[in-house]
Parts: C-alpha cells; sequence; structure tokens
C-alpha cells in the first residue's frame, strides 16, 4: 500500500520533519550547555547566527506536521473504499492496530508543535534571545515525540493490506463492545452539550479577564484543552447524531464525508486552531517576566487568547446552527421545560 | 490598515522588485519548478480522471455476478442454477448474460461479443463500437462474416454503430442476438456464460453472497465492490509506481533550487549588506528569502497545474498515456471528463513546494548571516 500518492507524501513529510529535528538536537544540547549572551566568544556567536537556521528550519518543519495531520485524516476517509466493511476514516485506521495510535500521536504531535512555534514566536520579540534555552528544551522532548509519531505511522502503512475484513464505524460506535468510543458515545447528549456549554462559557469568561487584565493566560490554556476534550466528546455523544439524523450514528469521521457537505472541517478546524491557539496563550503570558518580552509578551498572549476565544465562538455557533436546522429530537423535555415544571408544582 | 498588513505588503513589494530585478536566474528556477509540478500533476490528474471513469461505468454494473468453476477455470453457467438464484430472498432480480472474445483476423484484433437483452437485436444483425468501425471501415448496411466453431460461416449485417460518447466501455463491442451468439459458438441452449444479479438493498449484497456460495458451491462470485476496489488499487499503484520513478527528478530539483539559492551574485550580496546596515535583522532578512521562494513556488505552482490541466483534458495526456492506461489494438479514442480532487491538490503541494522550501531554507540563512562591513568593503 506505500505505492499511493497521499502516503508517499504524507511519508516524505514525515521522514524529512524528523530528520531536521533530530539533527538539531545535538545543537540543542550545546546552546543548553554553552548558551551565554554576556559572552562575546566565537563560539556564542556563531551560536547566534545558527539559532536562525534552526528555528526557520522548523517553523517549516512544524508548519508541514499541522498539514500533515489534515492530510492524514482526509486520506484516511479517501482510502475507506479499498477496504472491505470500511465506510469513512474509522474503517481506514482500524485496518491494523497502528491506525488509531497514529491519529492520537499526529494530534499530540500537532499541539506540541504548534505550542513550540508560538514559543519561538515569542522568543523572536526580544533582542536577547529570553526563552533560547527553554525552546531548545522543549526541542529535545519534541524530537523524541516526532520520531515516534513517524515510527508508528511508517508501521501503520506498511501494515495496510487492501484485502481485510475492516471494521465499519457502525459496529465501533454503536455501544454494544468495551471501547473508549463507545463510552463516548453512551454519555447522554444532554449531559454531553451541557458540558460543552458550560466549558465554552467559562472559557469565554476566563479568556474575556486575560484580555482586560492581561493575566490568566495559563488557566484559559488548560481550560482549552479541557474544552477540547469536551468538545470532542460532545461531536461523538451529540452533534454527529444531529447531523446523521440517525440516533446510533456516532461517528465523528463521517461529519468530514461529502454526503454531510463537509461540515465537520467547519468543526473541527475552528476548534484545533482554538485549542491551540489557546495553548499558545498560555505559553506567552509566563513569558512576560522576562524584561525583553515585558512589551511584547502581553501582546502575544492577547492575540492568542482573542483569537482563540473566536475560534470556539465558532466551533460553538456551528454546533448550534447543526443541531437548529437538524430534523432529529433527541432531548424531547428539554432542560427549561423541566425547570418550568418543577415551578408549577408537577402539573404539565 | 493595520501595520502587520502594511509591513507585509510593503515586503512583498520589495521581493517582487528584487525577483524582476534579476529576471534570467528567477525566470529559469520558475522554467524548471513549473515543468516539475506539470509532469507530477499530469500523472496524478491523469489517474485520477481514469478512475473516476471507471468508477462512474462500473455504476451502472450488476451488483452480484456468479460464475462457475470447473477445475479452477470459468466454465458455462446452467440455467437450474439461475433458478436457484432467483429463489434466494432479496435479489431482485437475475438474469444469464451471454458474453465473450471473438478474434478477427481481417483486423488482427479481438472483439467483445455480447448478447443485449433489452432493445433485444434481430437475428443476423450486429451492433458495433466506434474502434470496430475504424478497424474495418464498416458503416451501417455492411456485411461482416466468421468462421463459427464448426467452420461454417455466419454473416452478419451492420445494423448501426454506437457513438463515440461512451467509447470508454464500447469501443471493441460487438452486440449480436441470442441465436447467433450460440450458433457461432456451439453454446447448446440452457448455458450461459455467468449470471447477473441485482439486489435491491445494498446493506444485503454480502449476505446474498454468502448464500449463493452456500447453494452453489461451484461457483465464484464476484461483488461490484470488489471490482471498485480492485480498480482503485491498480491505478493508485500506477500512479504511485510513476511518482516512484519521477522521486528522481524532485530530488535532482531539490538539488538545483539549492545551488539557485546558494549562488548568490555579488550584487546581491551587497543588497543584503546594505539592508541589514539600514538596520534589517537577520530575520527580516531570511522573511524576505522566504517570500521570494513563495512567490516563485505559488505561481510556479499554478502554472504548472494549469498546464497539466490542459495536457490531461484537451491533448489526451500524451505524454504518460501508455504508462497509465495500458494498450489494447481496439484502444478507444475518448476525452477524459476534467475533475480536479482536493486530496490531490495537497498532495502534489506536499511533493513539490514543500522539497523547495527545505532545501533552500539553508542556503537562505547563510546568505542572511552574512555581516555588513565583510560584503560592502
Amino acid at each position: 500500500m506505500l505505492f499511493q500518492p497521499a502516503i508517499i507524501a504524507l511519508l516524505l513529510a514525515s521522514l524529512v520533519g524528523t530528520m531536521m529535528v533530530v539533527a538539531s538536537v545535538p545543537f540543542a544540547v550545546r546552546v543548553l550547555r554553552r548558551w551565554d549572551t554576556a559572552s562575546g566568544s566565537g563560539d556564542q556567536l556563531d551560536m547566534e547566527k545558527r539559532t536562525y537556521l534552526v528555528s526557520t528550519l522548523l517553523v517549516v518543519v512544524l508548519l508541514s506536521e499541522l498539514a500533515s495531520l489534515v492530510l492524514f485524516v482526509f486520506n484516511a476517509d479517501r482510502m475507506s473504499s479499498l477496504f472491505v466493511g470500511a465506510m469513512c476514516a474509522v474503517g481506514t485506521l482500524n485496518v491494523n492496530d497502528f491506525g488509531f495510535p497514529t491519529l492520537y500521536l499526529k494530534i499530540i504531535v500537532f499541539f506540541a508543535a504548534s505550542a513550540w512555534l508560538v514559543l519561538n514566536h515569542v522568543d523572536s520579540r526580544g533582542y536577547d534571545y529570553p526563552l533560547v534555552r527553554v525552546k531548545y528544551g522543549a526541542l529535545m522532548a519534541l524530537a523524541p515525540l516526532m520520531m515516534g509519531a513517524a515510527g508508528v505511522q511508517l508501521a501503520y502503512f506498511l501494515g495496510l493490506r487492501a484485502d481485510v475484513i475492516a471494521s465499519c464505524c457502525s459496529t465501533l460506535f454503536s455501544g454494544a463492545t468495551q471501547i473508549t468510543s463507545d463510552k463516548l458515545a453512551a454519555i447522554p447528549p444532554e449531559v454531553s452539550l451541557m458540558a460543552l456549554a458550560v466549558v465554552l462559557g467559562l472559557a469565554m469568561v476566563v479568556g474575556r479577564r486575560a484580555l482586560v487584565t492581561g493575566r490568566g493566560g495559563v488557566l484559559y490554556a488548560i481550560l482549552s484543552i479541557i474544552v477540547f476534550a469536551v468538545a470532542m466528546e460532545a461531536v461523538v455523544a451529540a452533534i454527529s447524531v444531529y447531523v446523521y439524523e440517525m440516533p446510533h450514528h456516532h461517528c465523528p469521521f463521517c461529519l468530514l464525508k461529502g454526503e454531510y457537505g463537509h461540515v465537520g472541517y467547519a468543526l473541527y478546524l475552528p476548534l484545533f486552531a482554538a485549542a491551540a491557539l489557546g495553548l499558545g496563550g498560555g505559553i506567552a503570558q509566563p513569558s512576560a517576566r522576562f524584561a525583553s518580552l515585558a512589551g511584547a509578551a502581553p501582546r502575544i498572549m492577547r492575540r492568542c487568547i482573542g483569537s482563540s476565544m473566536a475560534g470556539f465562538g465558532l466551533f460553538g455557533a456551528v454546533a448550534v446552527w447543526l443541531i437548529w436546522r437538524s430534523h432529529l429530537i433527541l432531548i424531547e423535555q428539554s432542560p427549561v421545560n423541566a425547570i418550568l415544571l418543577n415551578l408549577s408544582g408537577g402539573q404539565p | 490598515m493595520s501595520p502587520w498588513v502594511h509591513k507585509q505588503r510593503n515586503l512583498l513589494d520589495f521581493t517582487l522588485s528584487s525577483l524582476s530585478r534579476r529576471k534570467g536566474k528567477t525566470l529559469g528556477m520558475m522554467v524548471v519548478y513549473t515543468a516539475i509540478v506539470f509532469v507530477l500533476a499530469s500523472v496524478m490528474l491523469f489517474s485520477h480522471a481514469i478512475r473516476r471513469e471507471a468508477a462512474v461505468v462500473l455504476a451502472k454494473s450488476p451488483e452480484v455476478l456468479v460464475q462457475r468453476m470447473v477445475a479452477g477455470r470459468h466454465d458455462l453457467i446452467p440455467a437450474r442454477h439461475l433458478e436457484a438464484v432467483k429463489g434466494i430472498r432479496g435479489v431482485q432480480s437475475a438474469e444469464g448474460r451471454l458474453w465473450g472474445y471473438l478474434f478477427d483476423p481481417a483486423a488482427v484484433a479481438n472483439y467483445t461479443l455480447m448478447v443485449p437483452t433489452n432493445p433485444r437485436i434481430e437475428p443476423g444483425k450486429v451492433v458495433i463500437g466506434d474502434a470496430v468501425v475504424r478497424a474495418r471501415s464498416a458503416d451501417p448496411g455492411d456485411l461482416m462474416s466468421f468462421r463459427a466453431h464448426d467452420g461454417a460461416l455466419v454473416q452478419f449485417r451492420v445494423d448501426k454503430t454506437i457513438s463515440r460518447e461512451s467509447a470508454l466501455v464500447s469501443a471493441d463491442l460487438f452486440l449480436v442476438s441470442e441465436e447467433d451468439f450460440r450458433r457461432l459458438f456451439g453454446i447448446a441452449p440452457g448455458l450461459f456464460t455467468d449470471l447477473a444479479i441485482s439486489v435491491r438493498n445494498p446493506r444485503e449484497v454480502v449476505k446474498i453472497a454468502e448464500k449463493i456460495d452456500a447453494a452453489l458451491p461451484d461457483t465464484r462470485i464476484i461483488l461490484r465492490d470488489e471490482i471498485l476496489r480492485t480498480y482503485e488499487s491498480v491505478f493508485d499503484w500506477r500512479e504511485g509506481m510513476l511518482l516512484v520513478l519521477l522521486a528522481g527528478s524532485i530530488l535532482a530539483f531539490a538539488i538545483f533550487s539549492w545551488e539557485k539559492a546558494s549562488g548568490l551574485s555579488a550584487e546581491e550580496k551587497r543588497e543584503i549588506g546594505i539592508l541589514k546596515a539600514v538596520g534589517w535583522e537577520t530575520s527580516d532578512v531570511i522573511r524576505l528569502k522566504m517570500l521570494e521562494g513563495m512567490v516563485v513556488s505559488l505561481s510556479a505552482f499554478l502554472v504548472g497545474y494549469l498546464l497539466a490541466y490542459l495536457h490531461v483534458f484537451y491533448f489526451g495526456a500524451g505524454l504518460f498515456e501508455p504508462v497509465l492506461k495500458g494498450w489494447a489494438v481496439l484502444y478507444p479514442k475518448y476525452k477524459l471528463t476534467p475533475f480536479v480532487d482536493e486530496l490531490q491538490v495537497a498532495t502534489l503541494f506536499f511533493f513539490t513546494v514543500f522539497p523547495y522550501t527545505i532545501a533552500t531554507v539553508v542556503p537562505i540563512w547563510r546568505a542572511a548571516i552574512v555581516d555588513p562591513d565583510t560584503v560592502m568593503r
């Protein structure tokens, strides 16, 4: 199965990217051990020049990692026609044991890479390389992660055989087996939607406070990861069901298909971007401690959190729109009605 | 307008003017880049279009085909098998098909013989495909004769020809009546080439296939989905093969762009030196150079893709045709339906822009870190 154009492209990108990151690890070690802005030695000057090369390379590589997550899911969805019983990306990812780990690792790499990019951006605003050690420390953590992701992805693609019987999403998300995704689907839709509304509201409040006072960026970052998790759960438990208008179809991948107007992209792209930017806000805020970043860091933090809030808002709006236009009634008794019922003493 | 947008606009302006100051170099780069995109995009567009064509054609074919196997070889299937299949619940309709191949010594080519059931063809008449018309220069009313299995001569009068629109599937077709078919090959009544079964509910197809398999153990069952999947795999594989073969050219291209980007003229070096002397930072110079790369990349990508589109959909993809579609004596003449796929564009972007960008980073950095005093001296 390696001779699939998209697979070749994905492997090429991950191979080149991993090579670049691994190749910059020795430099990271050198920076961590010998970096000293006060010194005017040739070694220090060389390192200062070289940081430009490393950060430019990594910007290119990490941006390609972000794009490759989208390409990976898109391709998995497209390849489902090649496997017996597979009807969407779930089937393709289930062809062997490495499919879902690849996806999860790619999502983790996505967030790690975007966090690193924000860190790099903040660092470039200060004239005295204030975050250089943090940056290269983070790079050394990123390298094994990317290597792992590239390796698991290679194992997944090597193990693809077009003739195996894959399970279709309807059996995986039907609630009959004991898999995590089933437990996600088993959560009542009203609970998941309520939880989503609560955490989204909380994120908006904290985000607004951070925009006004310039504090609370870290809290917002933590919250945005929680919002991300809760939102994914709500997609599986409720929103997708509203889109398919079938009470037992809980697949988060079929949303990406043309039959449903590719609405999945309208949901996921803002959500992923918002969570990544929220994370960036949490990284930018603590860097304001450095004198050279006292002006730039809060500005970047505000920009990150502002765009992140806009992203979450967009996600919420799309979700509400999907539920509103759906013909399916999943929650017969709305919470408002229940409260009214209680107030009137139980008499309808 | 926000200062950020203003800054980017000025940078872009500067980039364009600096590119136009070195017309020869930029143009050379553009030509090679465009050629690479053109070649890769042609391969992708062509294989995609032909895959779609196959899918469109197969969408109308029966869901299930049943063939009888004797000693591992395809054999004629008796009518009682047809009755057995018709008895299975969920089968909408089943019919015995008659088809085969006929070698025509005059054209040195194989025709595909079929017996259509709707509308039927009168005995003694034949309807022929476009390629047969060309091979035998036959017109309606002409006579064509062939030797039957026992050596007797069987004569056909050309009734009409099939239009060229459906040439991809009908080019080598030779449609005859059931009586003529049986006489030509000596097939006794009550025997068919295979059975075509249509199923009302697509989700029952696999179950019905299982039932047929249980009821008629001497048969081979082919599902439409399997055929589609196989086509998909085969074309993916061919496309991937060609791309791997072209990997060498991508590599050469990466080396070429590395060379181009590192071969800075004294003029350019002085330019960078002056920029740094007037207060540009290393990161600004890198940004400027990356922007140059982006302008070249995007223009080359766009032009290359457009040329490939024209090549494939208006000029029949003359350069890659033999590799991608195979060959036959009676090959159909057809025009592919234009179709652009998002995944394909994204993949192509990864194949071209990504290697180019990576290859130029180091030379760009090397240019950007020069000290102003050394180059201006």
